[in-house]
């Protein structure tokens, strides 16, 4: 048997948000949800964990943080010593305080940065790359739901249908894959 | 549903007893550390006291200053937990009254924390004339200081007891006519706070540097008030959920407390760099002397606050997870609320008694003739009194209010 897909659509959050509720406790499992905007307390629902953005954000200004430091010594005490306004150039750490606005500002760039390319890459939105958006009019005012028999084993076809009928369907579309 | 019985906070006999004792040492200390204190005019003894009268009055008025801007910016997340920063602003008295005697006996001269209270200083035919001091002489007069004081004693007094009467009205009334007053009353508050959370800095902290002066230090001060407000009110938060109080207060609530914390800390973090970094940048004279001060007899003190204020928050409340955890906003909250004590100490003992205390035996060895074990006890007795003064005032009204229009979305305050 060839393995299906639903897209269920509904036409308000609410009624997202209870289908899901009602679905998942009977055990079927959501892949994936298409939402024109976050929808409050979807997440736990359907079972999606908690993002890694933030570790991945605070690894990135870390790494900004060090280059800083890294550069700083280099261009302005090691490389050529410069004299800015009398300052100590000597040794890093002398001049410490003047070298924290840009450790500061890099490391903010750094975090920035890698953390909005991570989300691309990881949602697969980076520019050009093609769509994996069921139906347009999730982008507009619609939420489809995506259910696939590959992760329901567990259960018939026929009653998943009917499962997903009992919710306050807005429209059903059911694809092979 | 809550418990009826959990609807009115109790003061527990244990906890007032604790914070009796705690005043009891502190009156003990005050006393035995007059008699100890050698300085000349006890100015040991009368800086400690500043210091103690303006970090419990801070905490006060940043829970006042808080309180206004919840009602100012319309924020749900926080309805349930008013009546904790009523009670806090409930010290403002208290702290004033601490602050005002320490003013007070300077301008009878009992005591020399501050230089230009001194009249010989703007008169050009004395000896001890001072042309800088001389030249500030239109803001720092008498009259016009007083004045000032009066201008923030009713500021701050009126506007805390509209607050809490309306507040308390509002648990009887009902409707939201009463909330639209507290909005447009916070916001007005707001626009005093505004001036007057930087010239009470400039007023009774940075004039103890006379000669000195610097635009960022009535924000830096009040950034550190801001961050003892919230940890108090976060300690305070879990404390009377460990005893069973306000049970709609879930993790979500503790969260904002700690994002709080963890915000302020930074801004603090922020401002104190900018202040130093720009001062140590420029190289001026004028401007360096405040550093200097510090810098020769409290350098590893002075950048161990800085480190403690700023690491600890930035490393161990980053997380999300951190700020979810008890364990973790209590504990890291004492460590903060006791640095930013020692970092008004710094802010007022290098200008009071001049160098003369050292950490340490050095060439002043000879000056260690006070006792500086008066100092813990006076901070332990002034923070029995805030902690008793505090819960007192959450036992007179609704721990929790009734007819706040918020009321239900705070309930269900989820991040």
């Amino acid at each position: 048997m060839a393995n299906k897909v639903f897209h269920v659509m509904y036409d308000d959050d609410q009624k997202l948000l209870d289908a899901a509720r009602a679905l998942t406790s009977a055990g079927i499992r959501v892949k994936d949800v298409f939402s024109p905007f976050p929808v409050h307390g979807l997440d736990p629902i359907i079972g999606v964990k908690r993002t890694r953005l933030a570790i991945a954000s605070f690894m990135y200004a870390t790494t900004g943080t060090l280059l800083a430091t890294l550069g700083t010594w280099y261009f302005m005490i090691s490389d050529w010593p410069m004299n800015i306004g009398g300052k100590p150039s000597f040794t890093w750490i002398e001049n410490a305080p003047a070298f924290v606005p840009v450790m500061f500002e890099f490391s903010v760039l750094c975090g920035a940065h890698g953390m909005a390319i991570t989300y691309l890459l990881r949602n697969g939105t980076l520019p050009g790359m093609p769509a994996s958006n069921p139906d347009p009019r999730t982008t507009d005012d619609k939420f489809v739901m995506e259910i696939v028999t590959g992760q329901n084993a567990g259960m018939t076809v026929e009653d998943l249908e009917s499962r997903i009928r009992g919710t306050e369907v807005f429209e059903l579309s059911i694809k092979e894959y | 549903m809550v418990h009826d019985n959990k609807l009115h906070f109790t003061f527990p006999k244990k906890t007032r007893t604790w914070s009796m004792a705690l005043m009891a040492i502190g009156a003990v200390s005050m006393i035995l550390g007059w008699m100890f204190d050698k300085t000349d005019h006890h100015q040991y003894w009368w800086a400690n006291l500043l210091i103690n009268g303006f970090f419990f009055f801070a905490v006060a008025l940043g829970a006042l200053f808080f309180y206004a801007l919840q009602y100012a910016a319309e924020v749900a997340w926080s309805a349930q937990l008013k009546r904790i920063f009523e009670a806090m602003f409930a010290y403002l008295p208290y702290g004033l009254a601490v602050v005002a005697i320490v003013l007070l006996a300077g301008q009878l001269h009992i005591h020399h924390l501050y230089h230009w209270m001194d009249p010989n200083v703007h008169d050009p035919n004395h000896a001890d004339y001072d042309e800088i001091i001389a030249n500030k002489k239109p803001y720092l007069s008498a009259w016009f200081f007083w004045l000032r004081m009066v201008v923030y004693a009713l500021t701050f007094l009126l506007f805390a007891r509209a607050f809490r009467r309306w507040s308390i009205q509002e648990d009887e009334l009902g409707g939201i006519d009463l909330h639209y007053k507290q909005y447009r009353r916070g916001a007005l508050f707001l626009v005093f706070f505004a001036v007057f959370s930087s010239t009470i800095a400039w007023d009774w902290l940075m004039s103890i540097d006379t000669h000195w002066y610097s635009t960022m230090y009535g924000w830096y001060i009040f950034s550190g008030m801001w961050v003892t407000c919230m940890i108090f009110a976060t300690i305070l938060v879990v404390w009377l959920k460990d005893n069973g109080y306000l049970s709609a207060v879930n993790t979500s609530h503790l969260h904002d407390l700690g994002k709080w914390v963890f915000a302020v800390s930074m801004l603090w973090s922020y401002l104190w760099f900018c202040q130093y970094m720009l001062i140590w940048y420029s190289n001026i004279p004028e401007e360096v002397t405040y550093f200097q001060t510090r810098y020769e007899h409290y350098m590893y003190g002075m950048w161990a606050i800085f480190a403690v204020n700023f690491a600890v928050p930035f490393y161990v409340m980053i997380s999300r997870d951190a700020k979810r955890n008890t364990k973790y906003l209590t504990r890291v909250g004492a460590i903060l609320f006791l640095s930013h004590f020692f970092d008004l100490y710094m802010a007022v003992i290098p200008g009071t008694i001049h160098g003369h205390l050292e950490w340490g035996i050095g060439e002043h060895a000879h000056h260690i003739t006070f006792a500086w074990w008066f100092e813990i006890g006076m901070f332990l007795g002034f923070l029995g009194l805030f902690i008793y003064v505090v819960l007192n005032a959450l036992t007179k009204a609704r721990l929790i209010p009734v007819n706040h229009p918020m009321l239900k979305e705070s309930e269900h305050h989820q991040i």
